[in-house]
């Protein structure tokens, strides 16, 4: 598509919009949001580029082909499921880790493996989608 | 709300089985986006509608205060959704292909697999 | 124990990873035989703590049952996992030789191992969701796999496959969604206990209906099976194969599963439903057969034929029965993805699959006919081979319940498999290459010769070893039949032994007992 509009605005919004998906994917941990949520809001933005810009341009600037992304994803939330072995406890237990936590009930920065999961469904969903999408683009 | 949910699921389940007896594979696939929404609904209105909180306690508690919604039915549906979406993609992309390379998505005229024998 | 049960599923998927990351290199394929491997070393493991233990259980993030996802192994499980690995391990050599490098750029041994992980994973859940979960991941990878090649009858027939399995994936879920409306739970063990006292019965026959039509769409039973011939002669030697020998076997594993463990209330109406669609499928199938002319397509009529002896078994729900409907689970699985394999051999050397353009095997190709002659005979039911001694236990206990005709539709389509079998063997093994060509062995290379006929004679022996020893199998099989008929046990395993005591009971003991439960568990919730 040849916009002089849609090409300009599609550089603010690509940048805003895989912004945004990387906040929904950390505000997952404790409210409403997460990969699969991120994950689609990240490949829009990716969308949008392909459409403006067409897809040559959005598979270089995605530099991994999208199905090698979805496919590490698969790997990633693969590890996140592996992680409670490191305390024996029974597959896929979340396994939490508190940076700087206070004797006070201040829990400091938590991080745990359930988000090691949800980077992981990031991927597959970022990466699913855009293998369709760039797919059905390049065909039309 | 159970009631007019009921009445929802009965014109969606009707509309897709209207849809999916058409001939094409498209109008096909869109009677089945609405019968996997009627399904998902049913989970829904099956799991109990509570209107009110959200399934979430208060740091410290052990068990929330009021009655609050039921959370699996929720993540029941939205398990299925994602799933259902990645099946229509897939359907979606292989009409195409079938619009491309057969150039015909009526059900009818697919034939390749199994010629029509001859003399018929 | 619970990495147990997870192996299966997990490892596949982490070979896949793997296989997806290298699928420019042959390398891919190597990755795919290796991790396939391991997936048959862990499913042995599996086999031996299940036999050691009866059942294992697994309770999936340490969320207890019936609240999180239970992963769970009794012998059936364990058996059909080892038959899967089996499988997956002929698959993953046969297609170093039969996936050229398009289709494994485009990640077919990375899609084969996606498929395997999710046969394994519906194999070992006590989750109905998870259970779903488990049917979508299969069925996307075997979509996947279907249109892999992007010839034009691979989309045709990958249309109506799609078409008719999404309609039962939408089934599954209703019925699910009204089972949970119902009871509350999805654990299947939780399941059981819970529609024991269900205050509405009918309802429960309903739902159950729901769930046979949907897992008999996956099964191919009659009068659902269409979408199975259509399709299954289309993809790949080594895709079809799989697909032969496990994907509709996971139905009849779910219809199994479901309708010994979940809906046994109604077993007069229920039962006797499945009694009569087994009989017509094994009609239906056999007689299609007959009038094909292409050695796949008459390969995917007798699985649905064959398909209808495991639900007779379901059906009759006695020891002896559910007996021969195990035996002949894993006796087909191995038996029919055999037949596939040969198949692709026959087209890699004579040129095609359909009958009247091949022939000569017999004459340039003597191994390979023997090679299909020992899993023919063993469909058809020839002592003493594998599939006689499941037909055996079959007709058996049928006669056992006086059903003579249902004995009488087994014995006919055994004979009617014969003519089917004789008709393959005379058209492509026995008369003259009707172009005059000379098929032969050595025209593949030595490496693609191993690679194809290495599985093929693997899955034979078993096969003969099976049927020259079958009281091990036999005994296998009677012991997870005496499981599924008295699934205390594993009710047992899954949510405690009070549960079990409680479910040993007497139905309506057990009834008013899981209701007084279920008014003080009330109470005691906060």
């Amino acid at each position: 598509m040849n916009s002089v509009i849609l090409t300009a605005g599609t550089r603010v919004l690509v940048a805003l919009l895989v912004l945004f998906s990387v906040f929904m994917l950390l505000r997952g941990h404790n409210e409403p949001g997460g990969g699969f949520i991120g994950g689609l809001i990240g490949a829009t933005g990716f969308v949008i580029y392909a459409i403006a810009c067409g897809t040559d341009a959005a598979r270089a600037a995605l530099r991994a082909a999208p199905e090698t992304v979805a496919a590490a994803g698969l790997g990633i939330a693969i590890l996140g499921a592996l992680m409670a072995a490191i305390t024996g406890q029974p597959f896929f237990t979340g396994q939490w880790l508190f940076l700087g936590a206070g004797e006070d009930g201040d829990k400091g920065l938590p991080l745990s493996s359930v988000l090691v999961f949800d980077v992981g469904v990031y991927l597959v969903v970022f990466g699913a989608i855009l293998t369709l999408v760039f797919a059905l683009e390049e065909e039309i | 709300m159970e009631p007019v949910l009921a009445v929802l699921v009965g014109l969606l389940v009707a509309a897709a089985v209207y849809l999916m007896l058409a001939r094409s594979f498209l109008l096909y696939l869109f009677g089945l986006i609405l019968v996997s929404n009627a399904a998902n609904l049913v989970i829904f209105a099956a799991g109990g509608l509570t209107p009110g909180a959200p399934p979430l306690i208060e740091t410290g508690a052990l068990a929330p205060a009021g009655p609050v919604a039921n959370a699996l039915p929720q993540a029941l549906v939205l398990t299925a959704i994602v799933i259902g979406f990645g099946l229509f993609a897939f359907a979606l992309v292989l009409a195409f292909r079938a619009m491309t390379e057969l150039g015909t998505i009526e059900s009818d005229e697919m034939r390749i697999a199994e010629p029509p024998e001859a003399g018929r | 124990m619970s990495w147990l049960l997870a192996a299966p599923i997990i490892l596949p998927l982490i070979t896949a990873v793997l296989a997806y990351l290298a699928r420019t290199r042959p390398l891919a394929g190597r990755i795919g035989v290796a991790g396939s491997v391991l997936h048959l070393a862990v499913a042995g493991v599996l086999m031996g703590v299940a036999l050691d233990r009866g059942v294992v259980v697994a309770q999936i993030g340490s969320w207890p049952a019936p609240f999180g996802i239970t992963l769970v192994a009794d012998i059936l499980s364990a058996v059909m996992v080892v038959i899967t690995a089996i499988t997956g391990l002929a698959t993953a050599v046969y297609a170093l030789a039969d996936v050229g490098p398009r289709e494994n750029r485009l990640g077919f041994h990375a899609l084969l191992q996606v498929l395997l992980a999710g046969v394994s994973g519906a194999f070992v859940t006590g989750d109905l969701f998870n259970l779903y979960v488990w049917f979508e991941v299969m069925l996307i990878a075997s979509f996947a796999l279907l249109v892999l090649g992007g010839q034009k009858a691979q989309i045709d027939g990958a249309v109506k496959y799609v078409a008719l399995n999404l309609v039962s994936t939408v089934l599954f879920l209703t019925g699910v969604g009204l089972l949970y409306g119902m009871t509350g739970t999805l654990n299947m063990a939780d399941l059981a206990v819970t529609l024991r006292a269900a205050e509405n019965p009918g309802l429960v026959t309903l739902v159950a209906m729901l769930f046979m039509v949907a897992f008999g769409m996956k099964a191919a039973l009659f009068p659902l099976f269409f979408w199975l011939p259509a399709s299954y002669h289309t993809p790949a030697f080594a895709v079809s194969a799989v697909f032969a020998g496990l994907l509709t076997k996971v139905g009849v594993y779910a219809l199994i599963r479901t309708f010994t463990l979940i809906f046994t209330e109604d077993q007069p109406f229920t039962h006797t439903f499945l009694l009569w669609v087994a009989c017509l499928t094994m009609a239906v199938g056999v007689i299609g057969a007959a009038a094909q002319a292409d050695f796949r397509k008459i390969l995917s009529f007798h699985i649905i034929s064959q398909i209808g002896y495991m639900v007779l078994g379901l059906a009759l729900m006695t020891p002896l029965a559910l007996t021969g409907a195990v035996f002949y689970l894993v006796h087909h699985i191995i038996v029919k993805a055999n037949l596939f394999l040969v198949s692709g051999v026959a087209q890699k050397i004579a040129g095609d699959t359909a009958l009247d353009r091949i022939g000569g095997l017999y004459r340039t190709a003597p191994l390979l006919a023997l090679l299909f002659l020992v899993p023919a005979f063993s469909l058809a039911g020839f002592p003493p081979l594998s599939g006689f001694w499941a037909k055996y236990v079959l007709v058996k206990a049928s006669l056992d319940l006086g059903a003579w005709l249902v004995a009488g539709v087994a014995l006919a389509v055994g004979l009617l498999t014969i003519y089917s079998m004789t008709k393959i063997w005379g058209e492509a093994f026995w008369k003259p290459h009707p172009e005059g060509r000379d098929p032969r062995l050595s025209a593949l290379s030595p490496a693609a010769r191993r690679a194809l006929l290495g599985p093929i004679a693997a899955l034979a022996v078993l096969t003969c070893v099976i049927g020259f020893f079958p009281q091990p199998f036999v005994a296998l099989a009677e012991r997870a039949s005496a499981q599924l008929l008295d699934p205390s046990a594993y009710v047992a395993a899954v949510l405690g032994p009070e549960a079990g005591a409680r479910f040993h009971r007497a139905p309506e003991a057990a009834a008013a007992a899981t209701g007084a439960e279920a008014a003080t568990g009330a109470e005691a919730a906060p």
